[in-house]
């Protein structure tokens, strides 16, 4: 047998294996492709709140794994697509494409409130489902909501009225001074803006405010500029890495001054470490809550990536998870649909003591939160395990509406 | 009382140029001599903070401060032997896309080794607290970072000034194809000048890993305020960089006092008054081979 007869003999096989790929292998996987529900994700991965990002896809990834271990919604496997959102430019042509290209049934995530604005226009556009979980800005909910939107993350106004409740406890609020440093973009001024509401509410003042840009990384010249001002308290409305960087930096020039803050994410404190977290923070959630489905989630979260979830899984993974029992309750993934039962008041267990639900005219989720303070040294069990976690607020016994902005505040009417 | 406030940002601001210092004189050397714009000069900055970390378990901070900077200097060798000398000759933008990729590529290294979350890492016990002189405060860190960064720059300056290493590093600086003829391969001490170069990068991260948050895009953070230094300062010129990180530092401390939202865009603005008044920067040498 010679070379050519015998490379002609590949080349049959080769074809034939091709050929019978094109009548065999295609259609299957077409059909495969086809069944499969597609959920789109889209998460800053990159930047100042990257670190939160990461958080989000291990959470929502847990989340679909679990579904599609538990049969999937209505029967099918849910292929999820996660990407990375950058900016908010970025974030709406790769929303556009999920929809277009993917097929995708609705989107999911998101932490800038900027790039979650963008993202809700395209997903009304398209007509389908956005579930906003990390983006914090009352706007969002507010001026800017619609028919299409939904928001696991707690808005502001929630995480100011959690802390308030703290501070006002504390004796922080009422013919205090405060002294805020302000995220420099559409998240910090909401936040200033509604926790300066509340302050004058409550009779409290400001002595200072300061803007600080995003990609600062050195705060001495503001350490400075609190230390003249001589405040009651020392408020951060920061984000992202831009609050590890506070931590630092205050502890490291000791100021006298307590601090708080209204905007917070568990990964900044232990990005900080124990030894520089001072002060009073409002969480959506933490692992050390105690109620069954979380400590589940929590189990599962450790064993996968070896080390406890954050606020922002806590977000990303409950979303999946209220999405699935949303479909496969209506059987069906209709968004007209899936709004309706929303609208109507489903609840969902949120892996928090009492379920959550959407609230008809805003489509905030209804939910309770906590605030963290530094655990008393020596009690930490672990590097991630110095953060106390305080009372629910709302406590058992009110409306989990307290905290959320009121009509009067909130300028959305959905419904 | 007003003027007090703002002498104590002025003199923040000195202390603000010291970190610029580090980074952007290696920067500027890699620059004169070799004529690469090295925009992954970030990515040694952020190696060396992740090498704090690591290694202070293990050497304590003190044995960190020397060890990470080191290890990022052997780093450089491999960065130099392999991937810059091949672009010495070639046009200029290949060189900056090279190392704009290669930023890229170590950033995503460090998410995919160490996660997105900044790591936690704080001042060493012995060196915390605060000094107080009547109205004036001072982390006590800060001034023990500023003496290393005083320490760091006169050795620099001795070692470009006083040496036969110096000499040539300057000779070639102005005129590679004459120290050619003289006999000597000025490869070896590019090497050199690299090593160095992201070795003061890598030490500046190492001093700012207790202060800053160490995540991944904390050199792509600092690497425009880096440029920005040596291009006020002007290519080639030593003096010229530490003017300009002085001067950069002290605007910043000097925005933040009257106008926080600005304090990121003044250095540009600095930048762009300079440029106009002197395009080679304050102090900027005239080097031929790049008019």
């Amino acid at each position: 047998m010679n070379e050519a007869s015998k490379s002609r003999r590949q080349l049959l096989q080769a074809g034939s294996a091709a050929g019978a790929m094109a009548l065999l292998g295609l259609p299957a996987i077409v059909k495969a492709q086809s069944d499969k529900i597609r959920i789109g994700h889209l998460t800053p991965l990159t930047g100042f709140l990257g670190p939160l990002g990461e958080y989000g896809t291990m959470g929502i990834k847990l989340a679909v794994d679990e579904v599609n271990k538990a049969g999937g919604i209505t029967g099918r496997q849910v292929e999820l697509i996660s990407e990375d959102s950058v900016n908010p430019a970025t974030a709406a042509s790769k929303a556009q494409r999920m929809f277009e290209r993917d097929g995708v049934m609705c989107l999911l995530g998101e932490i800038n409130s900027a790039s979650g604005l963008a993202i809700s226009q395209v997903a009304l556009r398209n007509k389908k489902i956005f579930i906003n979980t990390g983006g914090n800005s009352d706007e969002l909910r507010g001026k800017s909501c619609n028919k299409f939107m939904f928001h696991v993350e707690c808005a502001n106004s929630m995480y100011v009225n959690t802390l308030g409740r703290a501070l006002l406890q504390q004796g922080m609020v009422k013919g205090k001074s405060w002294y805020f440093l302000t995220a420099d973009y559409a998240f910090g001024h909401d936040l200033t803006r509604v926790a300066s509401r509340f302050l004058a509410a409550q009779g409290g003042k400001i002595v200072g405010e300061d803007k600080v840009p995003t990609d600062a990384t050195d705060y001495s010249a503001y350490m400075l500029k609190i230390r003249q001002a001589k405040p009651d308290i020392v408020i951060s409305n920061l984000a992202g890495t831009q609050i590890t960087s506070f931590m630092k930096q205050y502890s490291e020039y000791g100021l006298p001054f307590p601090i708080a803050g209204f905007g917070f994410d568990t990964a900044l404190a232990w990005g900080a470490g124990a030894d520089n977290f001072l002060g009073t923070w409002p969480v959506p959630w933490h692992h050390d809550v105690d109620s069954p489905t979380s400590k589940a989630f929590v189990a599962e979260f450790v064993k996968r990536h070896g080390k406890p979830p954050e606020n922002q899984a806590w977000g990303d993974y409950t979303v999946m998870k209220i999405m699935a029992q949303a479909m496969n309750e209506l059987k069906s993934t209709d968004s007209m649909k899936v709004i309706e039962n929303f609208e109507k008041g489903a609840q969902f267990d949120i892996m928090k003591g009492r379920p959550g639900y959407f609230r008809s005219w805003d489509h905030q989720l209804m939910q309770q939160m906590y605030t963290l303070t530094p655990k008393k040294k020596g009690a930490a069990r672990d590097k991630w395990d110095f953060l106390q976690l305080g009372a629910t607020v709302p406590n058992a016994n009110e409306s989990l509406e307290i905290i959320a902005p009121t009509r009067e505040e909130n300028p959305c009417n959905i419904t | 009382m007003q003027f007090i406030f703002f002498l104590e940002q002025v003199l923040n601001g000195l202390m603000i140029g010291g970190y610029y210092l580090l980074i952007a004189l290696g920067l500027s050397l890699i620059f004169s001599l070799g004529g690469i714009v090295n925009l992954a000069h970030g990515a040694f900055y952020a190696l060396g903070a992740y090498g704090a970390v690591v290694l202070t378990q293990y050497v304590g901070f003190g044995g960190a401060l020397v060890l990470s900077p080191v290890l990022v200097g052997l780093l450089g060798i491999a960065f130099e032997r392999f991937l810059l000398r091949r672009f010495y000759q070639s046009d200029p933008i290949l060189g900056l896309l090279l190392t704009f990729g290669l930023a890229m590529i170590a950033e995503q290294i460090i998410r995919m080794i160490w996660g997105s979350s900044p790591l936690a890492y704080s001042i060493p016990s012995a060196l915390k607290g605060q000094i107080v002189l009547g109205d004036f405060i001072y982390s006590r860190y800060r001034l023990v970072m500023l003496l290393v960064v005083i320490g760091a720059m006169i050795c620099l300056w001795f070692l470009l000034n006083k040496t036969a290493f110096g000499r040539v590093v300057r000779a070639g600086t102005q005129r590679p194809d004459m120290v050619a003829v003289l006999g000597i391969r000025l490869n070896h001490y590019m090497t050199g000048a690299v090593v160095l170069g992201v070795s003061l990068a890598a030490l500046a991260g190492v001093l700012l890993a207790p202060l800053a948050g160490v995540h991944p895009a904390m050199g792509a953070e600092i690497m425009t305020a880096a440029f920005v230094v040596v291009v006020i300062g002007g290519m080639g010129s030593f003096w010229g960089v530490v003017l300009a990180a002085v001067l950069v530092g002290v605007v910043r401390g000097i925005t933040t006092f009257f106008y926080p939202p600005a304090s990121e865009a003044s250095m540009y603005v600095l930048m762009i008054l300079v440029l106009l008044l002197r395009p080679r920067g304050l102090l900027g040498e005239r080097i031929e081979r790049f008019e």
